[in-house]
């Protein structure tokens, strides 16, 4: 029986594996170093506030993984023998594969910043790191003062789980709003005067220069590029990930910044596929990025591998781009593509409701009025609805008279739809 | 344990810690408590109307300045940090010994009611007496231990349900809900009943009556006394009763197909409100796994063929008796009866067995058929000759001996009557969560549940791909339904026990349910494939998952 081994037990390798459970009777193996089962990365910081307990996290019950004949081993893997078709684990024990399948996530970005090994800097990824975060900064009475580096997604997270033990968090960002790389400025500044409000001292165009120890080898402080030394007890680092391959140095496969793979999600051996964060593609599907650090695109690279393991080969060719994430009481949501500035031959439409914390904005072509897509803060959109809108390439026009189609509000909300209608049609007559 | 976990046991720290107010809250509150323990040893009561406001004024001022101390002062949205660390609300010490408490009130309530003052001859003494001004002044009764509880009943529906709204202040569909249960509590459950009691002495004699209370949740709606109370009491008591039996057969069906159940089970129901007030700290405790989710359909949908039987059994009892002068007669009753579970059992197998799982069949048609076999006993045997010895099922703790309908029918209040729904629905909340018997135990529920499962346009839609798996919304669902079940792989959620209390759509970061009602068609989706992949993947994933 073909023996498929898949190293890594995150979103993009379980998925693989149920789907090729689903579809053939091949063997499987899915090997770890984190943890027995599958958990929701994503969901760490619920565990750490106190919303969900560790067992919370686990998608599936423990049984699910017998009664589905996947083999789970918790084992580090550290060589890939790709000649010979085996891999190597810690334990010295060997295991023999007909396909493998990496899927090995992040790592934290680290930039060489000076004091970047002491005790108290950490990142916030897997399991272990939500383990040392109870040891570095458990209470304000151990953590004093927290310096979060970086304003990524993890970092916003990680400001509002230390917010919720009263540890006073500082947070560079190089930016002058908060991910203002991505968001356009309105919506970074009101993220940005979001996380003020809640007393978090975020500090804008502000950069870690390095990290100062004590005798212990614990941080004492850190000092920014603009001189300022601030004293603390964690160093939270949240400047982005980067694909976790360093094991696969002299296995011959190819990488760059990640994996290195085909639009079959191949490396360049035959029979190693890499999906997930750690995957790079060798030339990026259209306005995609290279390397996709996100929960659906693991996913859906997932279920993409597991028919082409099963003698369906199949493209990856990922549908209409979307996300989502939280700002600690902001919810946002994104379809299509909207850049932090319009594109060449775009613009932007947008609304603000300052005191709800709502916005909404369009980004869409002006010449022939296209709509590209929209980020929406405090209002849920429907998926399915933009996901046609942008498929049948709908005007902004329409999309905006249509807007209400498109909410996923819980029921009674007040909808703002008839105040961005008028608003978007005042703006457009101004023009 | 690791050391995360043993770090957490570190006393107060936040957001573990009680904060100033919420101290003051806890003392304010507890003095209230304090003034009606102090009462039950006290045998004469002075100034009883004082200090029962006093007491009611400090649980109630306690309940709501403690909302005040954890919400006041923060910002709009989700507001469960610390939950799992607090002792009160992760099956801790404090749990625990609220659940001891809880359940010997309800011991003390059902079965020793003498101990809060309650005398058989003479006045009122103790904690009841202490009510006696009130009742009075409502029903011109003096209370009763059951008045006593329906007004702490309806102090923790309404003083938990403004720390509820406070809470969820930013989600308008929990507000509004809660405003209805409070409502429906303070006016149907607990002001009109006594009102109606008032009109009692001259032509009337209505028996107590909550009128949202509807069978078989009102188990005991349509025995002799009830009836004959209503059938003497002129146009208002026909009304009451017809009303009774049009609230199951009409009003029940139309709104659950419309809304599904939750107009009733977190809209209007007085233990889903209190569930959804008082018991909001503990929806986490419900178990999701699904041996759990197994159990919840033997003993639900067990407990409802146990009231279909007590009910025709204690019906058909009377409406034998000759010369009563009721208008249906024995035979054509039982006749119905059996027709109708067999019409329905047909009907639902012959339109709906696609969407029904093998157990459910099974489990369906061995209720059939148990119910069938009691109908034909009742039918065929006079039951009332049966004599059966009490001391066999209550362990000796009752001695007598009774006709076979009087037993099923004092069987049935005490098991699920006394036992279920109160000592275990409520005094359990700490342990196993605030719904436990609105999932195992109601036939209410299990009723709506199958129509909401089969013919509703009730569903909770998931929102294409946006779900994390993170679990908050299987985490917080108190039915112990696994939301992210299938939220993770793209289908609407249309589950028997699902009570609409629309917590999951509330505590999900990424905006991913949406309780609505729409059509019938293609409600169902569980060959759904999730948005976002590439059209011609789905195709073939669909494809090949419902080859
Ligand atoms: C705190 C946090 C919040 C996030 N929130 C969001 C969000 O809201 N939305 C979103 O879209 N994305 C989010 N992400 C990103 C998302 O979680 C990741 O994109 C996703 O989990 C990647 O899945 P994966 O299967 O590729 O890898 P992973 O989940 O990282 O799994 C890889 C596994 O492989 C194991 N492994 C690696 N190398 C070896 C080896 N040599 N031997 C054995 N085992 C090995 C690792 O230990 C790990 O368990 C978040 C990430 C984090 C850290
Ligand atoms: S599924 Fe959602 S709405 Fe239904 S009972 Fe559970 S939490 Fe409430
Ligand atoms: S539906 Fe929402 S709350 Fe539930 S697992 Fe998915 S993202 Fe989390």
């Amino acid at each position: 029986m073909e023996h498929i081994v898949i190293i890594g037990n995150g979103i993009a390798g379980i998925t693989a594996a149920r789907h090729i459970r689903k579809l053939s009777s091949k063997r499987i193996t899915v090997i770890s170093a984190e943890t027995d089962y599958f958990f929701s990365r994503t969901a760490l910081m619920y565990v750490y506030m106190g919303h969900m307990k560790f067992e919370h996290t686990q998608p599936y019950e423990n049984w699910f993984w017998k009664k589905n004949k996947i083999d789970l081993k918790k084992a580090y893997v550290t060589q890939v023998h790709t000649e010979t078709k085996k891999i190597s684990l810690e334990s010295g024990e060997q295991m023999t594969y007909d396909k493998l399948i990496l899927a090995t996530g992040s790592v934290s970005n680290k930039f060489g910043w000076p004091g970047q090994d002491l005790n108290g800097v950490q990142g916030l990824i897997t399991k272990k790191d939500l383990e040392l975060l109870e040891i570095n900064a458990p209470d304000n009475k151990v953590c004093k003062r927290a310096v979060l580096i970086g304003g990524g997604l993890i970092g916003v997270e990680l400001a509002e789980m230390l917010h919720t033990r009263n540890i006073p968090v500082t947070f560079l960002v190089r930016e002058k709003a908060f991910w203002s790389s991505v968001l356009p400025f309105p919506e970074a500044s009101m993220i940005s005067n979001h996380l003020l409000s809640h007393h978090i001292d975020l500090r804008h165009e502000e950069e870690l220069d390095e990290i100062i120890g004590d005798s212990h080898g614990n941080v004492k402080a850190v000092r920014t590029k603009k001189g300022e030394i601030i004293a603390c007890d964690l160093v939270g680092l949240s400047a982005g990930v980067r694909p976790q391959i360093k094991f696969l140095e002299g296995s011959g496969i190819d990488t760059d910044r990640g994996i290195l793979v085909n639009r079959y999600l191949q490396t360049n051996i035959p029979d190693v596929y890499a999906i997930g964060d750690c995957a790079q593609q060798r030339e990026p599907v259209g306005e995609r990025k290279s390397v996709e650090a996100v929960w659906y695109t693991g996913r859906m690279m997932g279920e993409t591998l597991a028919q082409t393991i099963c003698d369906q080969p199949t493209l990856w060719n990922p549908g209409h781009w979307f996300n989502s994430a939280k700002f600690m009481d902001i919810e946002y949501q994104t379809y299509g593509w909207v850049w932090n500035s319009p594109k060449e031959g775009n613009a932007h439409y947008h609304w603000q409701d300052q005191k709800n914390n709502r916005a909404v904005t369009v980004e869409y072509n002006l010449h022939e009025r296209t709509f590209i897509g929209i980020n929406t803060f405090n209002m849920r959109m429907r998926h399915e609805v933009f996901d046609k809108w942008l498929d049948d390439q709908q005007s902004v026009d329409y999309v905006i008279e249509n807007l209400q189609q498109a909410c996923f509000n819980p029921e009674f909300y007040k909808k703002p739809f008839h105040e961005i209608q008028s608003d978007f049609l005042k703006q457009k007559s101004a023009i | 344990m690791s050391t995360y976990q043993r770090n957490m046991s570190l006393a107060g720290e936040p957001p573990k810690a009680l904060n100033t107010t919420q101290r003051l809250a806890v003392v304010v509150g507890m003095a209230g408590l304090g003034i009606l323990v102090l009462h039950l040893f006290n045998q004469e009561i002075t100034h009883p109307a004082i200090w029962l406001t006093a007491a009611l004024t400090l649980i109630s001022g306690g309940i709501i300045g403690f909302a005040a101390g954890s919400y006041a002062h923060k910002q709009e949205g989700i507001k469960n940090d610390g939950v799992w660390f607090k002792s009160i609300s992760s099956r801790g010490f404090l749990g625990w010994l609220l659940g001891i408490a809880l359940t010997g009130f309800y011991i003390v309530l059902y079965f020793y009611a003498e101990l809060l003052g309650l005398n058989t001859e003479g006045d009122n003494t103790g904690v009841i007496s202490l009510f006696d001004p009130l009742s009075r002044a409502l029903s011109g009764n003096p209370a009763s231990q059951w008045f006593v509880y329906g007004t702490l009943y309806t102090i923790a529906i309404l003083a938990f349900g403004i720390k509820f709204m406070w809470k969820y202040r930013h989600n308008r569909y929990e507000v509004i809900r809660t405003i209805s249960v409070m409502f429906f509590q303070t006016a149907f459950a607990f002001l009109i009943p006594e009102f109606m009691a008032r009109l009692n002495g001259d032509g009337y004699n209505l028996p107590y009556y909550d009128l949202k209370n509807i069978w078989p949740l009102n188990y005991y709606n349509f025995e002799q006394y009830r009836i004959n109370d209503f059938i003497s009491s002129g146009a208002i008591g026909m009304f009451l009763l017809i009303f009774g039996i049009v609230s199951i057969f009409v009003i029940t069906p139309i709104l659950t197909y419309k809304y599904g159940k939750r107009w009733y089970c977190s809209w209007v129901c007085g233990c889903g409100g209190l569930a959804e007030t008082a018991g909001d700290s503990f929806r986490q405790l419900s178990d999701k796994s699904q041996s759990a989710w197994r159990i919840e359909r033997w003993v639900v949908h067990s407990v409802l063929v146990f009231v279909v039987m007590m009910t025709t059994t204690v019906v058909s009892v009377y409406l034998g008796y000759e010369n009563e002068g009721y208008w249906l007669s024995r035979d054509v009753f039982l006749f119905t009866v059996a027709a109708g579970l067999l019409v329905l059992y047909a009907a639902i197998m012959y339109w709906k067995r696609h969407q029904l799982k093998k157990d459910a069949v099974v489990g369906a048609t061995v209720y059939l058929f148990i119910s069938l076999a009691s109908v034909a006993l009742i039918y065929f045997v006079d039951i009332t000759q049966i004599k059966v010895d009490a001391s066999y099922f209550s362990l000796g703790l009752n001695q007598g001996i009774y006709t076979l309908d009087v037993a099923v029918k004092s069987l049935y209040g005490f098991l699920i009557g006394a036992i279920f729904s109160g000592v275990i629905g409520t005094g359990f909340y700490p342990i196993f969560g605030n719904r436990v018997w609105c999932r195992f135990g109601c036939p209410m529920a299990a009723i709506l549940g199958i129509q909401q499962r089969l013919f509703s346009k009730f569903r909770i839609t998931t929102n294409g791909g946006q779900c994390i798996s993170c679990g908050n919304c299987s985490t917080y669902c108190e039915m112990g339904i696994d939301v992210r079940a299938y939220a993770q792989k793209g289908e609407n959620i249309i589950r028997a026990s699902c009570v609409g209390c629309g917590i999951c759509s509330a505590v999900c970061p990424r905006g991913v349910l949406k309780l609505e009602n729409g059509p019938m068609e293609g409600r169902i989706n569980s060959e759904a494939v999730l948005l976002g992949q590439d059209p011609d993947l789905m195709a073939l994933l669909s494809d090949r998952k419902a080859n």
